[in-house]
């Protein structure tokens, strides 16, 4: 890679960050939520990976493999949690899910 | 403009287009495809920094496995486009959205602005300019042993287990045990709300 250099990768992972934070904030469809916040950790995986290769350091990189680790059990867990409350309330939107709110 | 460049602009816009096509598409199953096509730039993304393994893993595991799972709970759910409700935005959260994204516009700017302008080794003249102004990626070492308590990055699995198992032992036996208890978890979860429905 001639050009590209460590800053093109971060400017990228921040962008893919917004993007999904984007999501998280305006989609009212869970599991459009429950995607997003992926979208954010595979923002900071990128970044993760480009600090690792441009330091030479593994450490980023195995890093990486405990996020996604860690992202697989969030995933799992939250569709369950998804499933669960689908089969309550009949609603996957965020503002059906007010039992608090009034 | 080389090709490498062309690579990184091609795949960056690939995954951003995904992510960007995921979050504004109104049916659930297009947006876990758009989202497919963003991890699957990702991953393209670690090959062209060197990262092999992790990229097959994003494959396998992202694409593979969690779009999968989520694909089965929309089809579980049989949820739609969700109508008029799903498709409005609110009036708060498209404030917030754009106070989102304008932070981050901000903070971009910030850091590229940083990172471009020369630092105070030019009125030195040091050396470090002439480093900063052509970034030069450090050269693939096919040592896979750990000099001190650093790993030397490598594109090899080898080395990514050395790593795994010699210095990240105790964080790799706690992940293990997150999945356990993910799957625990989940088992619980959807037996007692299938339980519990009737009573």
């Amino acid at each position: 890679m001639s050009s590209i250099t460590p800053h093109h990768f971060l400017i990228l992972a921040f962008l893919l960050f917004g993007v999904g934070f984007l999501g998280v904030v305006i989609r009212r469809n869970v599991l459009l939520v429950l995607m997003s916040l992926e979208l954010m950790l595979n923002g900071i995986n990128v970044a993760l990976v480009a600090f690792s290769r441009a330091g030479a350091n593994l450490d980023g990189s195995i890093f990486v493999f405990f996020i996604m680790t860690v992202a697989a059990a969030e995933v799992s867990v939250g569709l369950a949690l998804l499933v669960a409350l689908y089969k309550k309330r009949k609603s996957i939107f965020t503002e059906d899910m007010n039992l608090l709110g009034n | 403009m080389s090709g490498p460049d062309l690579l990184f602009y091609f795949f960056a816009t690939l995954s951003l287009g995904g992510g960007l096509l995921m979050v504004f598409s109104r049916h659930p199953v297009s947006a876990a495809l758009f989202m497919i096509v963003s991890l699957v730039g990702v991953a393209s993304l670690f090959v062209l920094l060197d990262a092999f393994f992790l990229a097959i893993l994003q494959v396998l595991v992202y694409a593979g496995a969690v779009m999968v799972l989520f694909l089965f709970i929309i089809m579980l759910l049989d949820v739609g486009p969700g109508g008029a409700k799903a498709s409005r935005l609110k009036f708060l959260s498209g404030v917030a959205g754009l106070i989102s994204v304008g932070l981050l516009v901000i903070l971009l700017l910030d850091l590229s602005l940083g990172a471009m302008e020369p630092s105070d080794c030019s009125a030195d003249g040091c050396e470090d300019c002439s480093e900063t102004s052509a970034f030069a990626w450090p050269e693939i070492r096919e040592e896979t042993a750990a000099n001190g308590n650093s790993l030397v990055f490598s594109p090899s699995v080898k080395a990514f287990g050395f790593g795994l198992l010699a210095k990240y032992m105790l964080p790799l036996q706690v992940a293990g045990f997150l999945l356990l208890a993910a799957m625990v978890g989940v088992i619980i979860l959807s037996r007692k709300s299938t339980g519990e429905e009737g009573g």
